[in-house]
């Protein structure tokens, strides 16, 4: 057996997502090892984001189960937990498609808020903060200096002050990882981290989540499009199509895979225009 | 080029005739005629002539506006464009104006004193309580809508619950001003947790069209629950506030007699003031330092974005609450001072256009800002007590002005954001409002 079934971090069993009549995840099931960057990937429409959606309580799946086991030992049933409680609580933190910052805030103050819980309880809920008290100041330098960590991590330090709808498309990527880091989570699921990257940029981030995964020991869950960084980076790939799980396994397993052939990766750079000549494109 | 001007004042005249047309098909009704009690029923009274100034108004106005601005190639506006102070000049403009405002607020008393004398001040004394009442509010609403980005058009109800609790704890149970300022600004935090908690689920529009309908059912029930509150007649005889004590009263033992001053009325009224410029600034004082700490960020950054604050473990239903709550608490301390202040309260005071010039005063200043508020609580509230000579205009007026501010400085008075905290103090500048957004329920 591989590793990802030995100890995983999130099992997904037998999850369906409806949406009136469409079926955008139908029965699946796959493990996330602990330690590992595992890859979704699928052609568009597949229900990547869906998966990801239920997996941080966006949706609650039609049917199946979620659960998180942390380091300690304990499990939570994601599916059942509220959203805001399944990063507070079970570890896990997510970044968005279609990039979320607090666009009107500084790239420190993004990273402050990311650790709002741990200085909510500092700041006794707000009194101790409010009259002063010297916990909350200790609790704040500290978070201070932990955004700083991850700004420095990101190379984004020099524009701490900034607002962060004013960075670049791939700095904004960046800083979204570096908010969900701030949490402090155990997996961290990025969805489609390197889309709207150079190739500098992109080769940067492999290193970055190299370094999250090893440094901080935290799983990788990517849903990814570009196969180069998939194939690059990747332990573990989970091939999703038409809602359904079509492969598993090592980055060379699911290359060699027909159905994945098949289904996505079959057509190779030179026999793109021929497909594209018979659909009549 | 002779053509080129020709064609020009064609399509204005024909622009400006078409604007015309739809003016007069609007006017004929709604000015032309009048209906008007006569004997045996209602009459109808032709104003044929006012509609044709109207008309007349509509047509000259757009003809110029299309020949001097809209289509001209060098529009008299772009003159004026100049008079509009830069973003950066204006956020310098806020800090410089901050510490004169201050001063200014604190001496008051003591400059209309000094030239007016205590005949003349009176008048002017009571309008800065009033303005600093608004202040109070606006700076109390803006931490629900300009911080945590909830609108709220039913704010005027905490007003009214503060104001009420006083009135009926003093009439029922005999407690004094000093003991009804906090249990009516916990009674009115403890009324916007209650309406949080089933409302605040809803966004944007709709949790604007709530609190609105809440606000009007406090009222509502204010008026028709007559035993308890005393409906439309209101409560009376509201006990005036003790300064440490001692009453504002001639004679022994009094305020006056304590410090060995003539007796005078001007002290009560001075009193006030500060009692409500202190309560004022304490407002403001807890709303900036909640901005620095982990609640007031969470504010803003559910203004930002909300998925993005719940997917970072953030409770978006309990940090609204707060934001609800803590505006309700300052209504509510406000709500007790008017009381106290006008010795009589009735429903009349607490009605829907009390929330619109509130929320009006958050706007024009500046969603966020402090300063804004201020500003335009002076300029707003000021300017209507000033023209009260002008009773039928101050709408119209007001109204412009709206329009105007809104053109000019879509986003308020002072709409740059200063970050909550900096690495580098000096260097951090103000977020332009361009980049903040604002919040959608
Ligand atoms: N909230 C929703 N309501 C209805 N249908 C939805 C919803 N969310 C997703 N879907 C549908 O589910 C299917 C899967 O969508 P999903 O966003 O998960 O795809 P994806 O694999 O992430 O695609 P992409 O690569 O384009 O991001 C699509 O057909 C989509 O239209
Ligand atoms: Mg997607």
């Amino acid at each position: 057996m591989s590793r990802w079934n030995d100890d995983p971090v999130l099992r997904i069993e037998h999850v369906t997502m409806r949406f009136g009549g469409l079926v955008a995840v139908n029965d699946l099931s796959f493990n996330v090892g602990r330690g590992d960057i595992t890859a979704l990937i699928g052609p568009n429409g597949a229900g990547k984001t869906t998966v990801f959606n239920c997996a941080t309580g966006f949706y609650k799946p039609t049917e199946g189960r979620i659960t998180m086991k942390r380091r300690t030992g304990e499990h939570y049933l994601l599916e059942r937990m509220p959203d805001f409680k399944i990063s507070a609580e079970a570890g896990v933190a997510r970044t968005f498609q279609n990039i979320r910052l607090f666009g009107g805030m500084t790239l420190l103050e993004n990273l402050m808020v990311a650790q709002h819980n741990p200085l909510m309880v500092a700041s006794n809920y707000t009194i101790g903060g409010l009259l002063g008290l010297g916990g909350f100041r200790k609790a704040e330098a500290g978070a201070v200096d932990r955004a700083k960590y991850w700004l420095e991590r990101t190379n984004l330090i020099d524009r701490a002050d900034a607002p962060a709808a004013d960075l670049p498309y791939g700095d904004q990527r960046r800083l979204e990882i570096a908010r969900a880091m701030c949490t402090m989570p155990e997996l961290l699921c990025l969805d489609e981290p390197a889309a709207g990257l150079n190739p500098r940029e992109s080769a940067e981030l492999n290193t970055l989540l190299h370094y999250i995964r090893d440094e901080h020991d935290t799983s990788v869950l990517l849903i990814e499009h570009d196969m180069s960084v998939v194939m690059e980076i990747s332990d573990h790939v989970v091939v999703l199509d038409y809602g359904e799980k079509i492969s598993d396994g090592t980055p060379d397993e699911v290359k060699n895979d027909p159905k994945v052939i098949a289904a996505y990766l079959g057509v190779a750079d030179d026999e793109v225009d021929q497909v594209e000549e018979e659909v009549g494109l | 080029m002779a053509a080129q001007k020709q064609d020009l004042l064609a399509g204005s005249v024909k622009d400006a005739a078409v604007g015309a047309l739809v003016a007069f098909g609007l006017f004929a009704m709604l000015i032309g005629m009048k209906t008007d009690v006569s004997i045996g029923g209602l009459s109808i009274e032709y104003r044929w002539s006012a509609v044709a100034i109207a008309v007349a108004v509509v047509f000259v106005g757009r003809l110029a506006l299309n020949l001097f601005v809209w289509k001209s190639e060098k529009p008299v506006t772009a003159m004026l464009g100049g008079l509009v102070p830069s973003q950066s000049s204006a956020s310098r403009f806020g800090h410089l104006i901050t510490p004169v405002l201050f001063v200014l607020a604190v001496v008051l008393p003591f400059l209309l004193m000094y030239f007016l004398g205590s005949r003349g001040s009176r008048q002017y004394l009571d309008l800065a309580i009033l303005v600093t009442t608004y202040v109070m509010l606006g700076w109390g609403l803006n931490i629900v809508v300009g911080l945590a980005g909830l609108l709220d058009l039913g704010y005027v109800a905490f007003y009214a619950v503060g104001a009420y609790s006083y009135a009926l704890l003093a009439q029922y149970f005999g407690f004094s001003f000093w003991l009804c300022l906090p249990l009516a600004g916990i009674l009115a935090a403890f009324w916007g947790i209650i309406l949080g908690f089933p409302v605040l689920r809803l966004r944007g529009d709709y949790l604007a069209i709530v609190t609105l309908a809440f606000g009007e059912i406090i009222r509502v029930v204010l008026l028709n629950w007559y035993e308890f509150t005393g409906g439309p007649n209101g409560l009376s005889g509201i006990p005036r506030p003790s300064f440490f004590g001692l009453e504002f009263e001639r004679g022994e033992g009094g305020f006056a007699d304590f410090f060995g001053l003539e007796f005078n009325s001007i002290h009560r009224i001075i009193f006030l003031y500060y009692l409500i410029l202190v309560m004022a600034l304490l407002t403001n004082f807890v709303t900036m330092r909640l901005r620095k700490l982990p609640v007031g960020r969470a504010w803003e950054a559910l203004r930002e974005d909300e998925i993005a604050c719940r997917s970072l473990g953030i409770n978006t239903t309990n940090t609204k609450l707060t934001a609800f709550a803590l505006g309700a608490m300052f209504g509510g301390f406000a709500g007790s001072f008017f009381a106290t202040r006008q010795g009589f309260i009735s429903p009349e005071s607490f009605t829907f256009i009390e929330s619109a010039v509130i929320l009006a005063i958050v706007v024009l200043g500046g969603l966020g800002s402090q300063v804004g508020v201020v500003i335009a609580a002076v300029v707003m509230i000021g300017g209507f007590e000033f023209f009260r000579q002008f009773e039928e205009y101050r709408m119209l007026v007001f109204g412009l002005l709206m329009v105007v501010i809104m053109v000019w400085k879509p986003r308020g008075l002072i709409s740059t954001r200063a970050p909550s905290i900096a690495l580098d103090r000096k260097k951090a500048k103000g977020i332009s409002a361009d980049l903040v957004q604002e919040g959608h329920g």
